[in-house]
């Protein structure tokens, strides 16, 4: 089922939780909204589910208005943030619970619901904690019973708000790799809203990047981490060696130094380059763009990293690099910073 | 805990010896069996003495004086009316205290914080102001008075002014007791029931109501408890039309008034002893509530 989000809009109060965002997801897709809290990705979500109401614009699943159903409706899987899993029912009885409610005409016989339910425990690979109650589980079952919970109902649509974010991090790989595997065997188009980039980066098809309400950049992961469309996005995704600078006459000054970069079209005035810490080479601190103080080294694993401070026009700041394995680096010399590969953004576009 | 205690040992000592931790509590002991004693003695003068002296008085002159005394007409029918004004409101108030509460934890409206004020009216305004509002509403000189008597209804010094008295006094013990337990659960389970294809009434009844069922049960409990005992409302809007309009409170006044303690005495044991079974009931549930969550 495709999903289409046109032009919509919402405010809380003053708040602008959404600005216009217009959104395609394709059928057997799994999509990432990543942002960081309050960027609107959850009210985009519940949205889509139909829990919330957009002020202006248009929600459709396969053409079709969805904003004219409601939520009981739409027949989506909704997957909360904490669960939201019926206490006072066994894991049994909570995954039953969209069956169950089906009156008259839809009525499910108990021999199909106790089948249905037997099959997604199975699926879930929950199987054995059926007579449990919610307050008997650890957060990674939780979530294994919430999972199958919202897709007892056979939804077209799946939606996940944090689904992994009050899990430990091991748990949280491993449901990870697991939910992977579970949206590839459904026939589902399924959404998931995060925060945390590493999740989204591995888990998707296609990432939203949102920020301030706004859809930032839509993209493979490659293509958000590799070609941030902002300043905004790069800074979010990955790690970010942010350097100030000016732009005059199409060219880059730190001071009143010209600097060896392309500007890469930005227009006049103050201006940022990024980079990746591993896309910096360090280079003699006399002939590179920028230069600095060691600060500090540390050392987690294979990775190794500095704390430079550069004297800006605005006073000195510290940046963190990446350094190389050979590379000997004395706490309190001088060095150089060469970025290798950059992006240049202006700062008023970007504030 | 003396100094000695938390000095640290002396460097030869062997390193084996494993040091006290302190404990929490560091009043002496004998601060701490004065503070129970003050405690106890207090609770036993002013709540335990008195209740053991309305069984005393009750039964001074033996068996058969409390016996004819419960079975006075005059007494049976106090006894009945107040079980039956006490069913009637509690069920009312059950209702009332439900949606209330539902609609102040569920969901955000105008004038929400107004309501709750309005629900903690009755714990503030005395009891006798309350009787006294609804018969300057309802009596024969009151705002409907004039309406009611055209149409031959009787509210004051009849049951249903008993009843909306004893509603309004108890009205805050069921909302009071749901609605800090349904705020603290919020909305998310509701909202995942109705996700599920829920109705609006099937997630009330499958999953809100069975969510405070305990809290609710204690709300009524403690609500009925007062509405059996409620003395100030209920005496205005009464009339004390024995056989008819006493309840049980205020047919022990009479009887006290009129000199005759030991019947005065059976009854207020008949009261306490309710009053005890719902204490009882109340722990269980306690009981129940503290495991549960």
């Amino acid at each position: 089922m495709t999903i289409d989000v046109v032009g919509v809009s919402k405010r809380f109060k003053s708040f602008a939780a959404l600005d216009n965002v217009n959104l395609h997801v394709r059928s057997g897709e799994l999509v990432a909204l990543l942002g960081p809290s309050g960027s609107g990705k959850t009210t985009l979500l519940r949205i889509i589910a139909g829990l919330d109401w957009p002020d202006t614009g248009e929600v459709r699943f396969d053409g079709e208005d969805a904003l004219d159903r409601s939520v009981r409706e739409r027949n989506v899987g909704f997957v909360f943030q904490h669960y939201a899993l019926f206490r006072h029912m066994n894991v049994f009885e909570n995954v039953a619970f969209g069956l169950r409610v089906r009156t008259g005409a839809d009525k499910v016989p108990d021999a199909a619901i106790r089948a249905r339910v037997g099959e997604l425990l199975d699926l879930v690979q929950i199987d054995w904690l059926a007579d449990r109650y919610p307050g008997q589980l650890s957060g990674g079952q939780r979530q294994r019973v919430a999972l199958a919970r919202a897709l007892a109902i056979s939804p077209r649509v799946l939606l996940l708000d944090e689904p992994f974010g009050a899990l430990d991090a091991k748990v949280r790989k491993e449901l990870r790799r697991w939910l992977r595997n579970l949206h590839e065997e459904l026939p589902v188009t399924s959404l998931l809203v995060t925060h945390d980039q590493e999740e989204a980066l591995e888990l998707a098809d296609r990432v939203v990047v949102m920020g301030h309400g706004k859809i930032e950049q839509v993209g493979t992961p490659a293509e958000v981490y590799d070609s941030p469309a902002t300043a905004f996005v790069h800074d979010f995704i990955g790690e970010t060696l942010t350097l100030p600078t000016i732009v005059r006459d199409g060219r880059l000054f730190s001071g009143e130094r010209a600097l060896a970069l392309d500007s890469q079209g930005v227009a006049d005035g103050p201006a940022r380059v990024l980079a990746r810490p591993h896309d910096v080479d360090f280079a003699d601190p006399d002939e590179a763009p920028f230069s600095g103080r060691v600060l500090a080294v540390r050392t987690f694993g294979p990775i190794r990293r500095a704390d430079i401070e550069i004297a800006g026009v605005n006073g000195p700041f510290v940046v963190e690099a990446a350094v190389p394995h050979q590379h000997d680096l004395p706490t309190g010399g001088r060095i150089g910073l060469v970025p290798r590969r950059y992006r240049v953004f202006s700062t008023e576009a970007s504030a | 805990m003396s100094v000695a205690d938390l000095a640290p040992l002396p460097a030869a000592q062997p390193a084996r010896v494993i040091r006290q931790a302190p404990p929490v509590h560091t009043e002496p002991p004998l601060v701490r069996i004065a503070i129970i004693a003050v405690a106890l003695t207090f609770l036993a003068l002013v709540i335990g003495l008195p209740l053991v002296l309305v069984f005393v008085q009750a039964f001074a002159k033996g068996w058969s004086t409390y016996v004819a005394a419960l079975s006075d007409p005059d007494a049976i029918a106090a006894i009945k009316l107040t079980l039956v004004v006490a069913a009637i409101s509690v069920s009312l108030n059950l209702v009332f205290g439900l949606v209330a509460s539902w609609a102040i934890a569920k969901f955000e409206f105008w004038g929400k914080s107004f309501l709750i004020t309005l629900i903690d009216l009755p714990f503030s305004v005395s009891p006798v102001v309350a009787g006294l509002v609804f018969v300057l509403l309802f009596g024969s000189q009151g705002l409907l008075g004039p309406f009611l008597q055209a149409h031959d209804i009787q509210i004051v010094f009849a049951l249903p002014g008993i009843v909306l008295a004893t509603v309004f006094v108890t009205f805050p013990f069921v909302a009071r007791e749901l609605i800090p337990l349904m705020q603290e659960q919020g909305t998310a389970e509701e909202e995942a029931a109705i996700s599920l294809g829920a109705s609006g009434l099937a997630t009330f009844f499958r999953v809100t109501l069975p969510n405070v069922k305990w809290a609710l049960l204690y709300g009524v409990l403690l609500c009925n408890a007062r509405a059996m005992g409620e003395f100030g409302a209920v005496s205005v809007v009464s009339g004390h039309i024995r056989g008819l309009t006493n309840t049980m409170p205020l047919q022990i006044e009479i009887l006290y008034n009129e000199y005759q303690f030991a019947a005065s005495f059976a009854v207020a044991s008949l009261l306490a002893f309710l009053a005890l079974v719902t204490l009882c009931a109340k722990t269980i549930l306690e009981h129940r509530l503290s495991t549960e969550h």
